[in-house]
């Protein structure tokens, strides 16, 4: 571990569930042959649930025909994990990382997930934890993040989708990842945090968790960003 | 026979489930093919097979947990057709079958690696030219050995590949300008905004594009930028409702997509101009005796620094030390608290060619005149080149605008969030004053400044700008 690793950054905004998927599978599938180095993706999805690979359906508390009325689509994902919602004002990281140069270890790498949450929240004055036995960030009782990974060959995809401000009226159309837990977001904690903010405090911490050197990209995948503009 | 285990995923891991065999028993199986999958704790992990042969047995029914090296089926070597050739790595189960033709990709050592594989080789809004120009990646197998970088198989970054599929542009028609013909967005903005020009009109059609990904009213369905467009006759009302039909006039408006920054720096304005109790208030300041200190260093400081002194760094100096007597102008606010930041992070403005971004002096009350024109001199310069680093533009507690530099007397800035005060600095200029009951010539200039009214009181705004004019109308240290 030490020398250094590198990951590059994007913040993709928003991009829809199909499309990061494809994206995803093509940076995994690049990943595996060597092509490329680890990755860390950051999107924002409309309005989507999905269903991991071993989820059960029937925590699905809508007819699909409900689901498009509402302009929700519906996805089954070969992630781990239950049911799950995605929407705006979530902010959804996709890691692709090859394990192997890490811990080669999956339940590390999902506490791993987890403190880069808890850190960054902290930074916003936010104190998120863990729940035994309820993989996620929770504060309060209430679960803020939400993790799902999938492993092919030690290289993860998927990841975790942690709530800024969404609309939390879009969780009743679920049993969030199969618990009757309530679901919060860092809004309704009280953080006024703009986006960006809380995307840099992820990188941040994502980068020092994994003793990664961010190579950061713009949004078009060229050169540096620009992570704060204004004036 | 060789047998297949439940793998160690992880040191602390003992157990893991056994959730799907992605292959029956008397099943082929290649090695490194995806076997059958486990989970643990929110992680489903696909398991290659450890051999090619037939899938013989199934020890462990999926749903199963089981401890770790548990043997869960056994895999009879040699069976079933050129067993020994490593599969080709794309060989995935259901969700992406390989096309047919294209598939092959070799694994073996390939002198040059094509950085870019196929990649989205299934799609689902098939037809289109949309799906063509998705499907084109794998065409090129003819092994072009001269190895021009056709921009087809050059890298794609995901962003120019959304777009391209997004307003169906087709990949062949636009050229490329990154490194060895790489299409960048740049390159596909060229070109849509060409092809705007040529069949944009209809602006009731925008698609429905987000606010962050490049929002774009762009000619996102008129499918073919057609000599049809010319030929359509000018029919008056009912168009056909499907796609918008594209007028013989000429187009009144020319339209572009918003660069990513110019796309940020709006979300931030709307942004802050939300969050925050917007007030600007206004102090004249007297920069006579700086303008002269300056008159008599200008020639030495040149000559000896390389880069000209100006006021901006006074400024600075003292809006820094007037935030020691009033700290609450260098915090923010976090929901119910007010973070008081015990670092002085100022955020200069620089403008640049075709937007404007806010590089950060850090500790900037650690820092002299001298210093401070040297980090604005530094800042701006690799702002204008793009070669500001990250953390250069974060972590900013405060805001400073010069928009007298270009010869605004005054103006009320916005807020840079999550900050809660900006000082803007108007033009200084010489104007006739009263001086004890006589008219004298000064050097004057307006400070302005944006506080959010949420946090910062009237009267401590205007206490904080008048230490901040009475700090730079007394300026007695010397620069050089």
């Amino acid at each position: 571990m030490c020398e250094t690793r590198i990951c590059e950054f994007r913040d993709l905004g928003r991009v829809g569930y199909a499309e990061a998927l494809e994206v995803q599978k093509d940076l995994v599938e690049r990943r595996k042959q060597g092509l490329i180095s680890d990755q860390l993706l950051i999107v924002e999805h409309p309005h989507v649930i999905t269903l991991g690979r071993n989820g059960h359906p029937e925590n699905l508390l809508a007819s699909e025909e409900a689901l498009e009325r509402a302009g929700i689509e519906f996805h089954s994902s070969d992630r781990g994990g239950d049911i799950t919602y995605h929407g705006p004002g979530q902010i959804v990281g996709y890691p692709i990382i090859d394990l192997r140069e890490w811990k080669r270890d999956v339940v590390a790498y999902v506490r791993a997930i987890e403190s880069v949450m808890i850190d960054a929240l902290s930074e916003f004055g936010i104190r998120a934890g863990r729940l035994e036995g309820c993989t996620g960030v929770w504060v309060n009782g209430g679960k803020v993040a939400a993790i799902g990974v999938h492993i092919s060959r030690w290289v993860t995809s998927h990841g975790f989708a942690l709530n800024h401000t969404t609309d939390l009226k879009y969780f009743h159309y679920i049993v969030p990842c199969g618990l009757t837990k309530p679901v919060t977001s860092m809004e309704a904690l009280g953080s006024h945090a703009v986006r960006d903010q809380v995307v840099a405090a992820l990188a941040r911490q994502f980068a020092k968790h994994f003793q990664f050197e961010l190579l950061i990209h713009d949004r078009e995948g060229v050169v540096p960003t620009l992570t704060e503009t204004i004036s | 026979m060789t047998d297949v285990v439940m793998p160690q995923m992880g040191e602390s891991i003992v157990e893991g489930t056994l959730t799907k065999w992605l292959k029956k028993a008397g099943e082929h199986v290649e090695r490194d093919e995806p076997l059958f999958e486990i989970s643990t704790d929110k992680v489903d992990t696909e398991i290659p097979s450890p051999a090619a042969g037939v899938l013989k047995e199934v020890l462990v029914e999926e749903g199963k947990t089981v401890a770790i090296s548990t043997v869960v089926g056994r895999i009879e070597e040699g069976a079933g057709n050129g067993a020994s050739v490593p599969a080709p790595v794309a060989a995935k189960q259901a969700p992406a079958p390989p096309p047919p033709a294209a598939a092959p990709a070799p694994k073996a050592e390939e002198p040059e690696p094509q950085p870019a594989p196929p990649l989205i080789a299934e799609s689902r809004t098939a037809e289109s030219r949309t799906a063509e120009s998705r499907n084109e990646p794998p065409a090129p197998p003819q092994p072009a050995a001269q190895g021009d970088g056709d921009p087809q198989t050059g890298a794609l970054s995901p962003l120019v590949r959304k777009m391209a599929r997004e307003y169906g542009i087709d990949l062949r028609q636009v050229k490329g300008t990154g490194g060895g013909g790489r299409i960048t967005k740049q390159d596909l903005e060229a070109y849509m905004s060409a092809q705007g020009a040529r069949t944009m009109a209809q602006a009731g059609a925008p698609a429905p594009s987000p606010s962050a990904a490049p929002p774009a009213p762009a000619p996102a369905q008129s499918p073919a930028p057609a000599p049809a467009a010319a030929a359509a006759p000018t029919r008056p009302a009912p168009a056909p409702p499907a796609a918008p039909m594209p007028r013989a006039e000429a187009p009144r408006a020319r339209v572009e997509a918003m660069s990513t920054m110019r796309s940020k720096i709006a979300e931030h304005m709307i942004m802050s101009k939300r969050t925050s109790a917007h007030v600007t208030t206004v102090h004249k300041t007297d920069m006579t005796k700086i303008a002269k200190m300056r008159e008599r260093h200008k020639g030495e400081f040149q000559q000896r620094y390389g880069y000209s002194l100006t006021y901006l760094p006074f400024v600075i100096a003292a809006a820094v030390e007037a935030i020691r007597a009033y700290p609450i102008v260098n915090a923010s606010i976090e929901g119910n608290n007010i973070i008081y930041h015990n670092e002085i992070n100022v955020g200069i403005a620089v403008a640049l060619e075709n937007g404007l971004i806010v590089p950060v002096i850090r500790n900037a009350d650690e820092r002299n005149v001298t210093g401070l024109q040297r980090a604005i001199v530094d800042l701006s310069t690799r702002a204008r080149s793009r070669q500001l680093k990250p953390d250069e533009v974060q972590g900013g507690t405060f805001s400073i605008t010069n928009f007298g530099s270009f010869g605004s007397v005054f103006a009320t800035p916005i807020i840079n969030q999550p900050q809660v005060a900006i000082l803007g600095v108007g033009s200084v200029e010489k104007i006739p004053v009263v001086v004890d009951d006589a008219i004298a010539i000064r050097s004057v200039a307006y400070l302005a400044l944006t506080f959010d009214h949420r946090l910062i009181d009237g009267s401590v705004a205007d206490q904080y700008t008048g230490k901040v004019k009475s700090i730079l109308e007394n300026w007695a240290e010397e620069v050089l």
